[in-house]
């Protein structure tokens, strides 16, 4: 009889990076239907977009450092960054909004610092940033859902906004904004900024056409959608509870503190849940295996942080949201938060 | 004379002020959004810097160790004020542009560590060429960046030279194409920062290739070490 000794450890996780890049994307895909049905087929357009320009950007700077191309590709992480920044850009930007920021964050935020695993910050939101400070018009041009236009914009309009810049028949994205319905429609969060700003309370603010009860008309379904993708990530332990509920967590306590001490200008709990990128921020990019903290206490300080610094900057800052730059200034701090929680190594330092 | 050519070398490359020193880098950043005011800027940096190790070299043998520091910061406050009052004069309007970073030029460490570093061991000759190699090595990396950063920018060259030689000069603006939407974030702080970063990875990269060339042999690789000042 010949008995096979297996050296530990002994349970294997089937888990490849190329596996979780995959389910990961998988789990966005309630979320972008959700986004494809209320803002358009837009999303859809700059998702091949962001693809292409993603695996060539890849494939390029992998022949510039002499490293293998395939493998490096083939792990899906190029992938998971352009479907991040695809649907963190307004559907009907121009496509070389799209070719820019996938460049930067794969060349420079990625492979820069070393390629996968070296990479101090999310590729996606450094990029989103980048875009957003380098071109404001451009990255705040979203549309209000398309319930709420008089017209569906068919897609070959939309095609040719995103390439041309003008429709079919000559208008820019600002014309087919303001031809929906007569006045240019912010999107929730700029509404309600803007409202408070102009010394309306939020109840009033709330009244305009594209809010319901809670939140944004088809943001808060795109929220519950990425939701819904994010529980299915953590029970199929892709990612950890940690962060996520955290983030929200905190963000909830601290929107409802808010909306305790003044209730006339900032929103409750349930709009800053639903609005933005909360839910796509706290399930898919501040659990980045890469740049977010990896112990499990770090994981809560890291989740609250971000949730704490999204409602700081919503509330008080110039930007209507907030994920990418909580996320980003978070990322700086996780070498700081795991030197200090460092779990116990099994025999050593224990309490005397 | 071949102290001069190493001098030379060194300040223009070897140890350059901006690229290998990382001195003044809050000039550098600042004011490098255009080509005229980086350009204004070295010069200005390249006056006070000649002038003061000019200084720094003839009074060495005077100056008490021990207050030596405070000494070079009174002789290079006296040099960029009068630096300052010249642009006030002849280049009014550069004079506005750059505002706070001409007075700053005092605490620019670059100066100071060449007063400290090379001056106050050498002799006047010397250390004027010392000034003008540094001096000219970092102008050369404030002129690049800002051409980087006012190309991506703007879409032109040498916007606003008229402010810095005069009217002739709005002749030498050169609109390379026309941009809908700027690339803000290039003329922005954060687009000096990455474009200082390529600047020196860019020249990292050309010396790892020089060093390949030169020593084809694998030699066993030394520890690195950052090297802030080289004394020699």
């Amino acid at each position: 009889m010949k008995l096979s000794m297996a050296s530990s450890p002994h349970n294997h996780s089937q888990k490849s990076v190329r596996s979780l890049m995959i389910t990961v994307i998988c789990a966005c895909i309630p979320g972008i239907l959700t986004q494809a049905y209320f803002f358009g087929f837009g999303v859809l357009i700059q998702l091949v977009i962001a693809l292409v320009t993603a695996s060539a950007v890849e494939a390029a700077i992998l022949k510039l450092r002499n490293k293998p191309i395939l493998p490096a590709l083939n792990d899906g992480s190029a992938w998971l960054t352009a479907v991040l920044l695809a649907i963190s850009i307004p559907p009907l930007a121009p496509w070389w909004i799209t070719v820019i920021g996938i460049i930067f964050a794969i060349a420079m935020v990625k492979q820069l610092y070393g390629g996968l695993g070296f990479n101090i910050f999310n590729p996606a939101m450094g990029a989103y940033v980048l875009l957003l400070i380098a071109f404001p018009v451009q990255m705040t041009s979203w549309m209000p859902a398309e319930q709420l236009l008089t017209t569906a914009i068919p897609l070959s309009d939309q095609l040719a906004l995103i390439f041309t810049q003008m429709n079919g028949t000559g208008l820019t994205l600002d014309d087919v904004r303001v031809n929906a319905d007569g006045v240019t429609m912010a999107t929730p969060l700029d509404a309600i900024k803007t409202a408070v700003s102009q010394n309306y309370t939020v109840s009033e603010a709330m009244l305009g056409m594209q809010f319901s009860d809670y939140a944004g008309i088809g943001w808060q379904w795109v929220n519950v959608a990425y939701l819904l993708g994010g529980i299915y990530l953590i029970k199929t332990k892709v990612i950890n509870w940690h962060i996520p509920v955290s983030l929200i967590a905190t963000l909830a306590i601290c929107s409802a503190i808010g909306y305790i001490v003044s209730p006339g200008t900032q929103a409750g709990s349930a709009f800053h849940l639903f609005s933005g990128a909360t839910m796509l921020g706290a399930f898919f990019i501040a659990t980045d295996p890469v740049s977010a903290c990896t112990t499990d206490k770090g994981r809560l300080i890291f989740g609250a942080a971000i949730g704490l610094l999204i409602y700081l900057i919503r509330h008080f800052g110039g930007y209507p949201d907030a994920v990418a730059f909580a996320v980003l200034l978070m990322n700086m701090a996780v070498p700081l938060i795991e030197h200090y929680t460092q779990p116990r190594t099994y025999g050593h330092g224990a309490k005397k | 004379m071949s102290q001069l050519k190493s001098l030379m070398k060194e300040g223009m490359w070897g140890n350059n002020p901006a690229l290998v020193q990382l001195l003044g880098l809050c000039p550098l950043l600042a004011v490098s959004s255009t080509v005229t005011n980086a350009l204004g800027l070295g010069i200005a940096t390249l006056l006070v810097l000649v002038g003061s190790n000019v200084t720094v070299s003839l009074v060495r043998n005077w100056v008490p160790k021990d207050i030596r520091i405070p000494v070079f910061v009174m002789i290079i406050a006296a040099f960029v004020t009068i630096i300052q009052l010249l642009m006030n004069a002849y280049t009014f309007g550069l004079y506005q542009s750059l505002g706070i970073f001409i007075p700053l030029i005092v605490t620019n460490c670059a100066i100071i560590g060449r007063a400290e570093a090379f001056a106050s061991k050498n002799n006047a000759l010397l250390s004027a060429w010392d000034g003008i190699m540094m001096g000219l090595g970092f102008a050369m990396v404030l002129l690049v960046l800002g051409a980087m950063r006012e190309i991506l920018g703007q879409g032109t060259l040498f916007d606003g030279a008229n402010l810095l030689l005069g009217d002739w000069a709005t002749i030498l603006r050169i609109e390379l194409f026309k941009l809908d939407s700027q690339f803000l974030v290039a003329i922005l702080p954060p687009g000096a920062f990455l474009g200082l970063g390529l600047l020196i990875a860019g020249k990292n990269v050309i010396d790892e290739q020089l060093k390949a060339k030169a020593t084809p042999t694998d030699a066993p690789e030394k520890a690195p070490r950052a090297r802030v000042t080289s004394l020699t």
